[in-house]
């Protein structure tokens, strides 16, 4: 029983890393109609830039402040300079971003090799919680509480600014939402460049348990395109659902049948796409 | 250019290959396998518009059947070749009925999912498909029953992968000027008028999806054959990827673009290998420059240089 619980807590915990993930992914597909493949090269990006900031100063809490800031810096030049002159050239964007996926790629390769870095836990997270008869990492219960905390802020935002009206109407009726003098390639860039703090942030919370390796950033994105197709595009709260059975299916599915790890999250969001093509909760 | 004209030139191609060093065989090989793919995927992107962002599944499901059988069940070249194909087919049926409920980008997404299934499994069942470390030993085929040569030298292999090429070449060229392909490309301007014209609409865009599977199946079991090596690469998003970039490169929605820029990639690639380790990177900035600076492709530079040349192609 006991091995359960943990497999359930540590698919939670995961499904939260994920949710950081595929948020943003969401939120940039859904509004501006970007499959934005270098997203998953912001989150190592952010692991890796996240283990030296750590390494140099010893500062987890700076790392998670400082090193997502850093890559929504990055994502929004790379809107503002790359794809915005694209929009609506679809096929044009999918392009430019896997182009990206591979410069950040070989560009870390080259810089911190190809070695898997696991970033250090910081010291007040680093015990574990016992309950009863559970013993649970203390650093799990902390990237579940980041994952709540970002999914209510960011249900927030979405819900009660008028941003987040923006950008709700933006992801239904984008032609509709300009013809109401909404500066709508400014609010895309801020929402591009979100993305990608959330991206980096995943990466920076996730550094200590997923790590950061060559290829980590084509996993991450296959993981957080899976999320976005089951949840459904343009949701936080389908990106959040979606999260939650992503990581307790890939969990549980690598427990019980380690063979066949990858084909337990694609299986069932097949099945989803073949009963709901627009995903769990898709709006659009 | 006269029909003989081309049949001389092609003999011609034949016989001057074998003069030349073994690895440059290999690369125009692999350059001709990777332009049948690329013109497959053409007739969906630059034909129909369906911009697919899987089309490693068909290539990489034919490879992995034909290596399985014959490697696993001792059958034949042509059992297990022809398995292959019909197996690309039977997933492009399936995968053709899911995507084709969407259109535009999230074609492309569902396309890129189904074939990461496709991945997933190669990936994951290690007993079967040798996981990440792929099958290898897989012999090219001895046509001793038909023709007094074995495939196994790379001249020998080149010429038939050359006779493969000119068939899809052939079979592409009367499909784009049939009333089939002009159908398509009246549904890649406008679906609504198509469908409005009285046109099925979705099953025309059915069909492409199946010949382009199919074209891809044969691409992809040469791909096999000529490394003798077959990977979860095959199925990967990365070929999905250098597909499209081929495509767009040598030029969408022409019939030799495709295969030009097939040829350009290979030879860019092998070329720039040898020099640094930075491939990828370079690979990377292609991909930007690419869409920067050449989104009509080679093959639309050079039409808007000279214009009146290359005008039969531009009908396409």
């Amino acid at each position: 029983m006991d091995f359960w619980i943990v497999q359930t807590l540590n698919g939670i915990s995961f499904g939260m890393l994920l949710f950081l993930l595929a948020a943003g992914l969401s939120l940039v597909f859904g509004l501006m109609r970007i499959v934005n493949l270098a997203h998953g090269s912001f989150y190592l990006l952010g692991a890796y830039i996240g283990f030296t900031v750590i390494g140099r100063t010893g500062s987890f809490l700076l790392a998670v402040v400082v090193v997502p800031l850093g890559i929504a810096g990055l994502g929004l030049l790379m809107h503002r300079f790359l794809l915005r002159r694209f929009q609506g050239a679809e096929l044009s964007q999918v392009l430019l971003t896997f182009g990206a996926l591979f410069i950040f790629a070989d560009v870390s390769l080259w810089y911190w090799g190809g070695y898997s870095q696991v970033l250090p836990k910081p010291a007040f997270l680093a015990g574990s919680l016992t309950i009863g008869t559970i013993v649970f990492p203390a650093y799990r219960i902390f990237v579940i509480v980041t994952g709540v905390v970002v999914a209510l802020l960011s249900w927030l935002v979405l819900e009660r600014t008028a941003l987040g009206s923006m950008v709700r109407a933006g992801v239904d009726d984008e032609e509709m939402v300009r013809g109401l003098g909404i500066n709508t390639p400014r609010l895309f860039t801020a929402v591009f460049a979100l993305g990608a703090f959330l991206a980096a942030l995943s990466g920076v919370i996730g550094g200590p348990f997923v790590g950061a390796y060559p290829g980590a950033d084509f996993d991450v994105l296959l993981l957080a395109l899976v999320v976005v197709i089951i949840g459904g595009l343009g949701s936080i709260g389908g990106a959040f659902v979606g999260s939650l059975l992503v990581g307790l299916i890939d969990t549980l599915g690598r427990a019980l049948v380690p063979e066949l790890a990858m084909f337990t999250i694609f299986a069932p969001m097949a099945i989803i796409l073949a009963l709901r093509p627009r995903g769990l909760f898709g709006r659009i | 250019m006269s029909g003989i004209g081309l049949a001389l030139g092609l003999i011609v191609l034949a016989i001057i290959v074998r003069l030349l060093p073994t690895y440059y065989i290999g690369l125009l090989t692999e350059a001709l396998i990777l332009g049948i793919f690329a013109m497959g995927l053409d007739l969906l992107l630059g034909h129909t518009g369906l911009p697919s962002l899987g089309h490693s599944a068909y290539f990489g499901a034919a490879g992995y059947t034909m290596a399985i059988l014959s490697l696993r069940l001792q059958q034949s070249s042509w059992v297990s070749a022809s398995a292959g194909l019909v197996v690309s087919l039977i997933i492009a049926a399936i995968y053709g009925l899911l995507a084709l409920r969407t259109s535009g980008v999230y074609f492309m997404m569902i396309t890129l999912a189904l074939a990461q299934v496709l991945w997933g499994i190669a990936f994951g069942w290690r007993s079967m498909t040798g996981g990440d470390d792929g099958l290898p030993g897989i012999a090219r085929p001895e046509l001793r029953a038909l023709f007094p040569w074995s495939l196994q030298p790379p001249a020998n292999f080149f010429t038939a992968v050359l006779i493969i090429f000119v068939i899809v070449v052939a079979a592409l060229y009367v499909l784009v000027r049939s009333p089939f392909g002009y159908t398509l490309h009246g549904i890649r301007e406008s679906e609504a008028r198509m469908a409005c014209l009285g046109y099925h609409v979705w099953w025309h865009k059915y069909v492409a999806v199946l010949i382009a599977g199919g074209v891809a199946g044969i691409a992809g079991i040469l791909f096999v054959y000529y490394h003798g090596f077959v990977s979860p690469a095959e199925l990967s998003l990365v070929l999905s990827a250098e597909g499209l970039l081929m495509v767009i490169l040598g030029g969408s929605g022409t019939l030799f673009g495709p295969a030009l820029g097939a040829i350009v990639v290979v030879f860019l690639r092998n070329l720039i290998s040898a020099y640094t380790e930075r491939w990828l990177l370079i690979l990377g900035l292609i991909y930007l420059l690419v869409v920067l600076c050449a989104p009509n492709g080679i093959v639309g530079a050079i039409r808007a240089r000279l214009p009146g040349w290359l005008d039969r192609e531009a009908e396409a």
